[in-house]
């Protein structure tokens, strides 16, 4: 594949103002699929099942099956809605996006086209560099998801290269509900990084719901970008492409930023951009060309006749209203001020993508300090040089815990260290890794005195010097007690202690 | 406006997946032209305050209580496959993409 010419981001940005549109799929994690009663692969119980496992007659469009709406996913639908501020339709359809591929049996997607159950939201986004936007939606709309085809035996692995695939049908019928913006405009030189603190704003909304696992890497959650550029000062949008396949939350911000900056190549060249669809490709950093977008005209799109409409009752819409959670930037502003934190505190902590972590750790019973200091201090440490997530290394209710006992003086922190080791090594709650391993402070004045007593006679000068009145000597008496303690000793009272002896040994 | 050019036929019948000689193609772009005449018909009662009609009865969907129901066993439901690797469809090679 030729690397495409790229203009520079800066000088892309003078010339030209980036207009963005995402489209986020969410799986919903109900228990059933959108129309069958089969198991849905996007619910915690079911992940993993082998191929074709989790199929009904209607997923695989059997003759005579016929489709019946999960109320679940309606109901999961309308307060997904609710919470991106959309009007939720008093009466939505179903649509058949009609299309030939393998991947769905039936040849036709149900989906939902010129009634989606919600539309005309916004939805507040904090950048990390602070700067607040309203995303105006355009519509949400429920749909299926189609089933998973591997591509076997081509000589690069790609689609064009395969000689046959394997279809899969377990995750034909997930309910999706896809969530469409409005062009973004006026974001500038902050384009991609909108692009990801949306994206992250969106699953932050759906995890609060409870309504979907959310996990990009297991395509819970997908997004589509879609780049244009029009020269500065010009009023009508350019010709988009839609970038798809972009898995990460990283990868949105790079997938844009690199359309706006191929696209400036291009436009500056005096060549015009082809509307077309575009694969992200993580390894390379970089898209290439997919099919031509089809007009919408060509999905022959037509009310779905298996299927009557969806007509909520206005009882439900208000009681789902009544139930919404917190808008994530509310509860960031929120968060914020309960805890005290500075600006760049917070700042650090949720763009360590660790403000879920730090406000269940509080509630656990931690202060606010000592949760932000053990997952943005120790447990960062460890999970960066091991590579994983923090939030996969430890419980909340543990750091809570560890937090206690420091707290209440069993541990210093560094015997807190080795606590949260024992932690992240499955050996318990911190509690019964202290018993365990038998790390707790030793408190009892008599061992200490009798330590600090040998260490003292062990060094005479150093009794002297104290007498003398310099205290910064006894430095090496705590030292050597520590050591004897192997560590399991609160420094500051093993100093009380030093000064009391050695002042008072006279007597 | 009811005119319907041939490469019109064309696209919609490749759309549909069905072979069609230039024959056909020619017959089928004089009888769908009168067809859609006929529809056209339509238009001229249609006025802005007479809403289409999906559902001519006014009944809602009935909506399905979320648990578990039966399953096809894998052999059930690759029984009809052409061809299948035991547990999955084997189809040929497409030259496109996911929609």
């Amino acid at each position: 594949m030729a690397r495409a010419a790229l203009m520079d981001f800066d000088e892309a940005l003078e010339r030209f103002e980036p207009v963005i549109g995402l489209e986020v799929h969410v799986e919903l994690n109900t228990k059933t699929k959108m129309f069958s009663s089969a198991p849905n692969p996007a619910h915690a119980e079911f992940h993993g099942a082998e191929p074709n496992t989790l199929v009904a007659p209607v997923d695989l469009g059997l003759p005579g099956s016929l489709p019946v709406v999960n109320g679940t996913a309606v109901r999961y639908s309308i307060s997904l809605g609710l919470a991106l501020g959309c009007s939720i339709a008093e009466s939505s359809r179903f649509a058949r996006k009609n299309y030939f591929y393998p991947d769905l049996a039936k040849n036709y997607q149900i989906s939902q086209y010129d009634e989606p159950i919600a539309y005309e939201g916004s939805v507040e986004v904090e950048l990390e560099n602070g700067r607040v936007f309203q995303v105006a939606i355009e519509r949400a709309h429920m749909e299926e998801d189609a089933g998973k085809l591997t591509h076997v035996g081509g000589a690069t692995g790609r689609i064009q290269g395969a000689e046959y695939s394997l279809v899969d049908y377990n995750r034909a019928g997930v309910p999706l509900v896809e969530i469409v913006t409005k062009p973004i405009v006026g974001a500038g030189a902050d384009a991609p990084a909108l692009a990801r603190a949306y994206v992250a704003t969106i699953r932050d909304i759906v995890l609060a719901l409870g309504v979907s696992e959310a996990r990009m890497e297991r395509g819970n959650l997908r997004c589509d970008a879609n780049v244009s550029l029009r020269p500065r000062g010009q009023e009508q949008f350019g010709t988009r492409t839609e970038t798809k396949n972009v898995n990460s939350m990283r990868s949105i911000e790079r997938a844009v930023r690199y359309e706006i900056q191929r696209q400036a190549a291009i436009l500056a060249d005096g060549g015009t951009i082809t509307q077309e669809t575009r694969h992200w490709h993580e390894d390379t950093g970089t898209t290439s060309p997919g099919r031509p977008k089809s007009d919408a005209d060509d999905y022959r799109y037509f009310p779905e006749p298996d299927l009557l409409p969806v007509v909520p009752d206005p009882a439900l819409i208000e009681e789902l209203r009544a139930a919404l959670p917190e808008p994530p930037a509310a509860r960031r502003r929120r968060l914020k001020g309960e805890w005290g934190f500075t600006d760049l505190d917070f700042q650090g902590v949720v763009n360590a993508g660790l403000l879920a972590e730090v406000a269940a750790t509080v509630a656990a019973g931690a202060t606010p300090a000592a949760a932000r200091k053990w997952w943005t201090g120790e447990l960062t440490r460890i999970a960066n040089a091991r590579g994983e997530d923090p939030a996969a290394l430890a419980e909340p209710a543990q750091v809570a815990e560890l937090a206690a006992l420091v707290d209440e003086g069993v541990l210093t922190d560094r015997l807190a260290r080795q606590v949260l080791e024992g932690v992240i090594a499955g050996e318990g709650s911190p509690r019964e890794i202290v018993d365990a391993r038998g790390l707790a402070v030793v408190s009892d004045d008599g061992a200490l005195v009798a330590a600090i007593d040998q260490a003292l006679a062990a060094q005479p000068d150093v009794l002297a010097k104290i007498r003398d009145g310099k205290v910064q000597a006894a430095g090496a008496v705590i030292g050597a007690v520590m050591k004897a303690m192997q560590g399991k000793a609160d420094a500051a009272r093993v100093r009380e202690l030093v000064l009391e002896r050695a002042s008072g040994g006279e007597g | 406006m009811s005119e319907i050019s041939a490469e019109q036929v064309a696209h919609l019948a490749n759309l549909a997946r069905i072979a069609l000689t230039d024959e056909e193609i020619d017959h089928l772009t004089a009888e769908l032209g009168q067809i859609m005449q006929a529809v056209e018909k339509v238009s001229e009662v249609a006025t802005p305050d007479v809403p289409p009609t999906s559902h001519p009865i006014p009944l809602h969907t009935p909506l399905r209580v979320d648990e578990v129901g039966d399953v096809l066993t894998v052999d059930e439901a690759l029984e009809g496959a052409p061809e299948h690797d035991g547990s999955r469809f084997v189809v040929s090679a497409i030259l496109g993409e996911e929609q």
